[in-house]
């Protein structure tokens, strides 16, 4: 074994089982996301000697096209959340500041082309690509991102270009993403010499429906008083429905975690100490912070049911016929939360403060995201008119730990936390 | 120059030129916020299409909208429509740029309701014949929503018509760029820029008689034009409006002689194919035309296009001007700095806001790389 791979090792034992011990609270079955990330990593990272090909995608892209043809799909976003999860984001992000990129760019992309020419970060870097998959619909950014990579690593670059549905989701855009499908299994096939596997397609597709929707029912469960988890055990749980989505892996590790919260709610156990609380979370983590923030809202019993962010591996479920999953796909992964129109954002925020009855809402405003954070003012304004309940707008990012004012945070989590216990009294 | 005066005045202050084409009722008028709009569609339509720019005024009715790290661009036309000053316009017509543009036309939507509005959602690949496909459909469908809104009818023939008027104001616009290449310093910086951004706002018969007779003088000019001393450069990068640099530049002893600018070269270079059926043409032109980076178009275009421009301009270096905030162009910035280094040809990186200001080390640093060049 390299020293660079004895690193690796060591540092995502480190990172997983610190993240297992912390996060997952006392989920019996927290080992088991380790031990699967552990062999995710280690066969990604092995990939060159067991001959399978290495395939970095946008989280919102359809994995399981590769999945069938047993390409190991590699998230550069996942690695940014771990990058950030683990303090390094900041000394990544100056290196690209160092390399011409500004500092206003996404902190996950900044961290991940700093890392790729030095091997750094928590995990010794990502295995080198074979290919590359870019699915626009979650940012403009990517398409920037994967440009660079494809540039540094020479290697082909698949662009599935999803229209964006500011009111709907249009015939054009429907026969255009369909006809990218198609050159999508052309260029894995091209990417991998051989013929496409249509059978396991379909497989993969009804694993990966199973598991968007075992998600989902995890998810609900903290619509429960008290909720047996938090969206930040759900940042933790969320790497599998990202990086294994159409694996039989995904299925029973959410079949398994849906069991312990649904034993949870029967023992009415909270993950919150006496929750009082209940509050919604907007946008993409603070991943540097979030032990922080946990502890935070605790200390005021307040506990974060549910988030838009982790959902949106789950919210498509409707537009995917798991018999017609190569058409379907089309259609959901050009609808996802981050493709659509701010006035059906907030529709669908309003639809998570009544279903998990929520008595805040907290917004990061994310430096580093602006489709995500554009748009934010309008939501808190239409939440606030329409629901009438406390709104926080805090300033971060989500992996550049140099943008985090824990002070003056602080501070507002106590003033917003006063505000909501006063409504509450009054009530 | 009475020519030069008026299209002056126009690009420096186009509200007051186009509330007086409302007052008189002239045409409907039609904002739109980036260079790939299907402008020759609007003009076919009948109505007069109208680039959304930046004013310098502190866009804090935008705050309410958009956060601090949005750019100065999006803050700035929100502001300026949230402030009644853009009531003149009929409707607003929103083709998918960047992530920031996208949202601008939800929040405008949202905010802004009274106004017609359509979004233009281009294909943001254009190297596949899908994406042409695609692009061809979402032109007929911008067709059909602006004959039901203006309650008219865009044959071919008028599409045609509207190609025509489109490719002799492009044509003229590149000879005026031909001619600050071959004679450096014959054209002011600001005055060029002034003659592009009024090309984006006036009434375009007038405009092209207007400009013909300018190329016209200036080719008479040109014989006798004293040979420059002056650094020649090319601008690139982003600002999406009126890059008021153009003055520093020229003090500190440099000469644009060519650019890859939204308010340049991008917007006019590329002429549309009249041999083509016009959905076809328009669509062609868009997919040809200098590419902007919030479009994909192969993986070193631009810097292929950037040098090759420096290359039969002569220049003797690049600056960037990159808005703050604009992503895209943030982007491409160091691999182009990367290819520029290896043809050894120097660049000089400014990034600034849209109204111009680009701090108070502008002067020195320009001063500086001349120097260097």
């Amino acid at each position: 074994m390299t020293s660079s791979n004895s690193d690796f090792w060591k540092t995502l034992g480190i990172y997983l089982f610190g993240k297992a011990k912390k996060l997952s609270l006392a989920f019996k079955k927290a080992p088991t996301m380790k031990e699967l990330m552990m062999v995710y990593y280690a066969e990604a990272k092995s990939a060159s000697l067991s001959g399978r090909k290495v395939a970095w995608i946008t989280s919102g892209g359809p994995v399981e096209p590769l999945i069938a043809m047993d390409v190991i799909p590699v998230y550069p976003e996942n690695h940014g959340a771990m990058i950030g999860a683990s303090k390094m984001g900041g000394g990544l992000c100056e290196k690209a500041e160092a390399m011409g990129y500004s500092n206003d760019l996404c902190s996950y992309a900044r961290s991940d082309i700093a890392c790729a020419t030095v091997n750094g970060g928590p995990i010794g870097g990502l295995p080198r690509p074979d290919m590359l998959v870019c699915c626009n619909n979650i940012c403009g950014t990517v398409l920037k991102w994967y440009e660079i990579q494809a540039r540094y690593f020479n290697v082909p670059l698949f662009i599935l270009d999803t229209p964006f549905c500011h009111t709907g989701y249009s015939e054009e855009a429907a026969r255009y993403v369909r006809a990218q499908i198609d050159e999508y299994i052309t260029f894995i096939e091209d990417a991998c010499h051989k013929k496409y596997n249509f059978e396991k397609l379909t497989e993969a597709g009804l694993l990966s429906y199973e598991a968007q929707k075992l998600w989902q029912a995890v998810l609900d469960t903290a619509a429960s008083r008290p909720a047996p988890m938090s969206a930040f055990d759900a940042f933790y749980h969320l790497a599998l429905i990202v990086t294994l989505r159409g694996t039989k892996e995904a299925v029973s590790y959410y079949q398994n975690l849906l069991a312990v919260m649904k034993d949870r709610v029967a023992r009415g156990e909270g993950v919150v100490p006496g929750e009082k609380y209940r509050l919604l979370w907007d946008n993409i983590p603070i991943w540097h912070r979030t032990r922080w923030l946990s502890n935070k809202f605790a200390s005021h019993n307040a506990c974060l049911v549910a988030d838009t962010y982790t959902s949106a591996w789950c919210g498509v479920t409707k537009y995917i016929d798991e018999n017609r999953f190569m058409d379907s796909m089309a259609e959901a992964y050009t609808r996802i939360y981050l493709n659509i129109g701010v006035d059906e954002m907030a529709k669908m925020v309003l639809d998570m403060i009544d279903k998990y009855d929520v008595d805040g809402f907290v917004l990061h405003s994310n430096r580093s995201c602006k489709p995500y954070s554009f748009g934010q003012l309008d939501i808190q304004r239409i939440v606030e008119a329409e629901r009438g309940i406390p709104c926080l707008m805090i300033e971060s990012d989500m992996t550049d730990e140099r943008s985090f004012s824990e002070g003056q945070i602080s501070t507002r989590i106590d003033a917003f936390m006063e505000i909501i216990k006063e409504r509450k009294r009054e009530a | 120059m009475e020519k030069t005066d008026l299209i002056k005045a126009l690009a420096q202050d186009p509200h007051s030129y186009l509330t007086k084409i409302k007052e008189q009722n002239a045409s409907k008028i039609i904002g739109f916020v980036c260079s790939y709009a299907p402008e020759e569609m609007i003009l076919a339509a009948g109505a007069q299409p109208v680039r959304l720019l930046s004013a310098t005024e502190n866009p804090h009715r935008a705050d309410l909208h958009f956060q601090s790290y949005g750019c100065s661009l999006a803050r700035s036309i929100l502001d300026a429509a949230l402030a009644s000053r853009l009531d003149y316009l009929d409707s607003v017509v929103f083709p998918h740029t960047c992530d920031t543009i996208q949202r601008l036309s939800d929040i405008w939507r949202i905010n802004l309701p009274q106004t017609f509005f359509a979004d233009v959602v281009l294909p943001v690949k254009l190297t596949s014949s899908s994406a042409r496909r695609y692009l061809m459909d979402v032109l007929e469908k911008f067709r059909g929503d602006l004959e039901a809104k203006l309650g008219t009818t865009i044959s071919d023939a008028k599409l045609q018509d509207a190609i025509r008027l489109y490719n002799a104001i492009r044509r003229n616009l590149n000879r005026l760029n031909e001619l600050r290449r071959m004679h450096p310093g014959l054209i002011s910086g600001r005055g060029y820029s002034d003659w592009v951004t009024a090309a984006m706002q006036m009434e375009r018969v007038a405009y092209l008689a207007l400009l013909e007779a300018f190329v016209a003088d200036m080719e008479q000019a040109a014989t006798g034009h004293p040979a420059s001393s002056a650094k020649k450069l090319v601008l690139a990068g982003g600002g999406c409006t009126t890059p008021d640099i153009y003055g520093a530049i020229e003090e500190a002893g440099g000469v644009v002689v060519d650019d890859d600018l939204c308010m340049g070269t991008r917007y006019y270079e590329a002429l549309a194919d009249e041999s083509l059926a016009p959905l076809e043409s328009l669509a062609d032109r868009l997919i040809k035309r200098p590419v902007c980076p919030a479009k994909h178009a192969g993986l070193t275009r631009r810097a292929d296009d950037l040098i090759a421009r420096v290359r039969r301009s002569g220049a003797d270096g690049v600056i960037f001007i990159l808005l703050k905030f604009c992503d895209p162009h943030a982007f491409d910035y160091p691999y182009m700095k990367e290819m520029l280094d290896r043809e050894n040809i120097p660049s000089l990186l400014v990034e600034m806001e849209s109204d111009g200001q680009a701090g108070g080390q502008l002067q020195t640093r320009l001063e500086t790389y001349m120097e260097i060049i």
